[in-house]
């Protein structure tokens, strides 16, 4: 009889409801059987040691400092569009890898890869649209971290230069986006990269519609500013490879490069700013 | 009673936290989210894919991407010399300036109005008016022709807007080209020369420690953002179409 178990009554089990008992038996069952124990050789001890190597021998995480300022958590500081910006960026090249298997940047085959993409290709239309979006809502959340860093006086000294790189990834998001809008190679692409590029026609000394391209020899509409973004005097197949390679390998190797620099910068300038 | 001693605690709280795990945790939750949204949005929504690129056919309106909008938008009172390069190559010039033209130690990583009200002011301005509300105009607003439509009016092509504009010096009465010219050039300069040593005036003091080049660009650039607000009235208001005409360029 002694060794019969005893049968909880109700009033036994909302206690260890209430005061949590009833988590840590179960938690002990599990970590304690044979599956686990065999799987997993030590356990995790939330110690101060175990959290500053959680971030310091992690090589994706150590690009955080172990320690940041309280007030570096709060979202009303933040607003957290630094992150996301990032992580928009992360899911547009992964998206953008998977587009680049079934695209070809060539005047012929450019427009109907989109359409094999989309009505062809599973989930096609889904990567398809992942990509645009981010990159649309990259360029707003970029804009939005840059105004709160603004606000904040974030650039102020030691941070001036960390600022301007981000001037530079706020340029380079803009073009790499509006490199990308040429791709699809239909008239929403084409006509509104005209009106983008022909701008460059007015270029001061350097394109044929400019001021003062008359004492500059040789430019002409085919040889000027924009013919040497475009390859050409108009939007055609050669601007395409032109701006695909610019969009898939030169710029966000750039930016890649220029995001290293910022994300550095912001540790070796002491963290993200802050009340003195 | 319970409220004091919350406050106290808070208080006692060290000022630094562990990263792991109280920003991996934030990072991770907000990371879902973004990626929930993201997900939703692209399944219900599809990217835009209209007929394939013909070179033959010009659409009206022809849009620049959206968020170019706020320049195609300043492409009816510029030439493109300066509404498609000089602009752009100055506001991306002018905010990699403002960390060393802004001295003011104040309000360095918290927010504060008070403490910086210029600053805060002109950017705003400079970023909710001149870049978002002109984006928004441009993609709602601008219809056939560059024209301006209401929401609820149909996007009539046909539409004819009366073009009366005309140059500053005609409209004060100066008829001969070359005297046009000075005028307007008198007009240009005297307005960054005048607005230039107005602030040098009223910042006297403040040479000395700010330094020359700095406020000359600080205002300068100023200027350059005030004028282009100028150009916009006129040409709103009163038709004024070119302010300075010359043989290479018009301002």
């Amino acid at each position: 009889m002694a060794n019969k178990s005893k049968i909880p009554n109700i009033a036994e089990i909302m206690e260890s409801i209430k005061s949590g008992k009833i988590w840590k038996d179960f938690t002990k069952q599990v970590t304690e059987s044979q599956i686990w124990t065999s799987s997993f050789r030590h356990g995790y001890a939330d110690t101060p040691r175990n959290r500053v190597l959680q971030i310091a021998s992690n090589v994706w995480l150590h690009l955080h400092p172990v320690k940041i300022h309280r007030h570096a958590l709060r979202i009303k500081f933040t607003w957290c569009m630094g992150g996301i910006t990032f992580l928009l960026f992360l899911s547009t090249v992964v998206t953008g890898v998977i587009l680049m298997f079934y695209y070809r940047p060539v005047g012929e085959y450019a427009y109907f890869d989109m359409k094999y993409l989309q009505y062809d290709v599973p989930f096609g239309m889904l990567m398809r649209n992942m990509h645009r979006w981010a990159a649309h809502a990259m360029v707003i959340t970029v804009w939005l971290h840059m105004f709160r860093v603004f606000l904040t006086g974030s650039y102020k000294p030691p941070r001036e230069f960390n600022w301007v790189i981000g001037v530079f990834l706020v340029t380079f998001t803009l073009l790499l986006s509006f490199t990308g809008y040429l791709l699809p190679w239909d008239q929403l692409a084409m006509w509104a990269v005209t009106v983008g590029t022909n701008m460059a026609r007015g270029t001061p000394f350097l394109g044929h519609e400019g001021p003062f391209q008359e004492f500059v020899p040789l430019i002409s509409a085919r040889y000027d500013m924009r013919s040497a973004l475009l390859g050409g005097s108009l939007v055609g197949p050669p601007a395409l490879l032109r701006f695909y390679v610019l969009h898939c390998i030169f710029i966000p190797l750039v930016a890649g490069a220029l995001m290293i620099v910022h994300f550095w910068r912001i540790r070796k300038d002491g963290g993200i700013s802050g009340p003195l | 009673m319970a409220f004091p001693a919350k406050k106290k605690a808070a208080q006692e709280l060290p000022e630094k936290v562990h990263v792991w795990p109280y920003l991996v945790r934030l990072e991770f939750l907000c990371a879902i989210i973004v990626i929930l949204v993201l997900t939703v949005w692209s399944i219900v929504i599809d990217a835009p894919l209209e007929e394939a690129a013909n070179p033959t056919k010009t659409p009206n309106p022809s849009k620049a991407p959206w968020y170019f909008l706020g320049l195609q938008d300043i492409l009816v009172y510029f030439d493109p010399w300066f509404a498609g390069v000089i602009a752009p190559t100055l506001i991306i010039v002018g905010l990699m300036l403002i960390p060393y033209l802004d001295v003011n130690p104040k309000g360095n990583g918290y927010y504060t109005f008070s403490e910086r009200k210029t600053a805060i002011c002109v950017y705003t301005f400079g970023f909710l008016v001149l870049w978002i509300a002109l984006i928004i105009m441009g993609v709602f607003l601008r219809g056939p022709g560059w024209n301006l439509f209401m929401p609820w009016q149909y996007w009539d092509p046909h539409k004819v807007v009366a073009l009366v504009n005309v140059d500053l010096p005609y409209a004060f009465g100066i008829r001969t080209y070359l005297n046009a010219s000075i005028f307007g050039g008198a007009v240009v300069l005297g307005y960054f020369g005048l607005g230039t040593a107005v602030y040098f005036f009223m910042e006297r003091k403040a040479i000395k420690n700010v330094g020359f080049l700095r406020m000359f660009l600080k205002i300068n650039l100023f200027l350059i953002m005030i004028g282009i607000v100028i150009k916009i009235t006129l040409r709103l208001a009163f038709n004024i179409k070119y302010i300075w005409v010359t043989p290479w360029f018009n301002i």
